[in-house]
């Protein structure tokens, strides 16, 4: 049996909470880009295109982050391809952050008066050109704060990949629980990192929303 | 291949699971949601204390991720002398993360009535209790009600997290199947549209709702 004192609890927690936020910002960079894709995607106004992602964003909203991540773990190497834990937490994840922030900008963009496409067709600027200089730096500015706010929920996420066995920062703390027997003060510890993580993003999201409300 | 007619066996398995995370549902919703209002109306209208206590809660709450919630009130409490079944936990956790997500949006439908409504209940001699029952919290609760609603069905998918302390919930009927059978993709694959089917239902449950709720709208 090994002794840890609390020294030692601490520092492999800290270790532990490197892969939370690797986690993260994968998952982020992920979800953001295929995000991207699917919003682009939506703006050519082909109904066939836009049922699709609405479909998408469907499926991966009503359904649980959990149930997801046993699919891309357990079901995909039952149906034979081989996944890490690291390569199945990033891919359910990736699915979960791009379908709410698809969801997300389709509100920002959607905000935008119509008169904005209008009056850029008029000018004779282009699908592209209109995206890239018209709605886009507007949409940027109502869509940053949300986007910030919902990072936090992707730093959530990645506890469940504790559940398939990836080692962060909860399965650590669930790990050092059943050598030293003393959850109190292990769960307390991880609740309070995850709050040091989340917390500054979620002020810095309120911080956006108010400045964005006053320019406004 | 795939072998959805091996889970035709455990059907009962899926049913009784589903049963039971549609029970804690509707009753972590109730409580959730009048936790949320009595936060909400303390954090709007309560001393600079009290108004403080609620904001480190929600905080706090929404802050740290649910399954770290439920293993400290699973695992943690009864070092303190605090024995809960794994159904008690999980409704305390579930509905405590609902409380303060609701507590947040409510405060902001409060907010959103204007201060005249106040002054005018008063003015017709409407104590504080009245005041807020009928006079305030129907038109707050419509204005927030599609947010209140979607975070009432994500609270519901993140029960999925539940089976973890070993609630027969859904999701412990998945894994039990799968560790059965070894149809592992089937399992999870059913188990998720059973949810995906649950939360489109909530969503037609709550519209209903909302309809019979806020009718004066029509009524007039």
């Amino acid at each position: 049996m090994i002794e840890f004192s609390n020294y030692d609890i601490l520092r492999n927690l800290l270790f532990a909470t490197q892969w939370t936020i690797l986690l993260s910002l994968a998952a982020f960079i992920g979800g953001t880009t295929v995000a991207l894709t699917l919003t682009a995607l939506r703006l050519t106004r082909n109904p066939t295109i836009q049922r699709i992602v609405k479909v998408y964003v469907e499926l991966f909203q009503g359904t649980p982050l959990l149930m997801q991540m046993f699919l891309c773990f357990f079901g995909l190497s039952m149906l034979g391809y081989e996944i890490s834990a690291w390569g199945a937490a990033i891919l359910s994840l990736t699915f979960f952050t791009s379908a709410f922030l698809v969801e997300i900008w389709r509100g920002c963009i959607d905000t935008l008066p119509k008169g904005q496409w209008e009056a850029s067709r008029c000018l004779g600027l282009s699908f592209l050109q209109t995206l890239r200089f018209i709605i886009l730096p507007q949409a940027i500015r109502v869509a940053t704060a949300p986007t910030v706010g919902f990072s936090v929920q992707v730093i959530k996420g990645t506890a469940l990949a504790s559940v398939i066995g990836f080692v962060e920062l909860t399965k650590v703390g669930t790990m050092l629980n059943n050598a030293t027997f003393e959850p109190f003060k292990i769960f307390t510890l991880v609740a309070l990192i995850y709050f040091v993580l989340c917390y500054p993003l979620s002020l810095y999201s309120k911080h956006l929303e108010k400045k964005f409300n006053v320019s406004r | 291949m795939l072998y959805f007619s091996d889970l035709l066996q455990y059907s009962d398995v899926f049913l009784s699971g589903l049963k039971t995370t549609v029970e804690l549902t509707v009753l972590t919703t109730i409580l959730g949601v009048a936790l949320g209002t009595v936060c909400a109306t303390v954090r709007q209208y309560g001393n600079r204390a009290s108004q403080r206590v609620v904001s480190v809660y929600v905080e706090l709450i929404r802050n740290t991720p649910f399954i770290v919630q439920l293993f400290f009130i699973f695992f943690g409490l009864p070092a303190l002398g605090m024995m809960l079944s794994p159904w008690q936990a999980s409704m305390i956790a579930l509905t405590i993360n609902l409380g303060a997500y609701s507590a947040e949006i409510i405060r902001a439908g409060l907010a959103s009535i204007s201060k005249g409504q106040m002054e005018a209940a008063k003015v017709l001699g409407l104590n504080f209790r009245q005041t807020l029952t009928r006079v305030i919290f129907i038109p707050a609760f419509e204005k927030i009600y599609p947010a209140l609603t979607s975070q009432c069905i994500i609270v519901m998918l993140g029960s999925a997290v539940i089976s973890q302390i070993s609630v027969q919930d859904l999701t412990y009927a998945a894994n039990l199947v799968q560790s059965r059978n070894f149809r592992a993709f089937e399992s999870y694959f059913v188990t998720a549209l059973m949810y995906l089917g649950l939360s489109i239902l909530l969503r037609f449950a709550f519209n209903a709702l909302g309809k019979r709720l806020f009718a004066y709208r029509t009524a007039n």
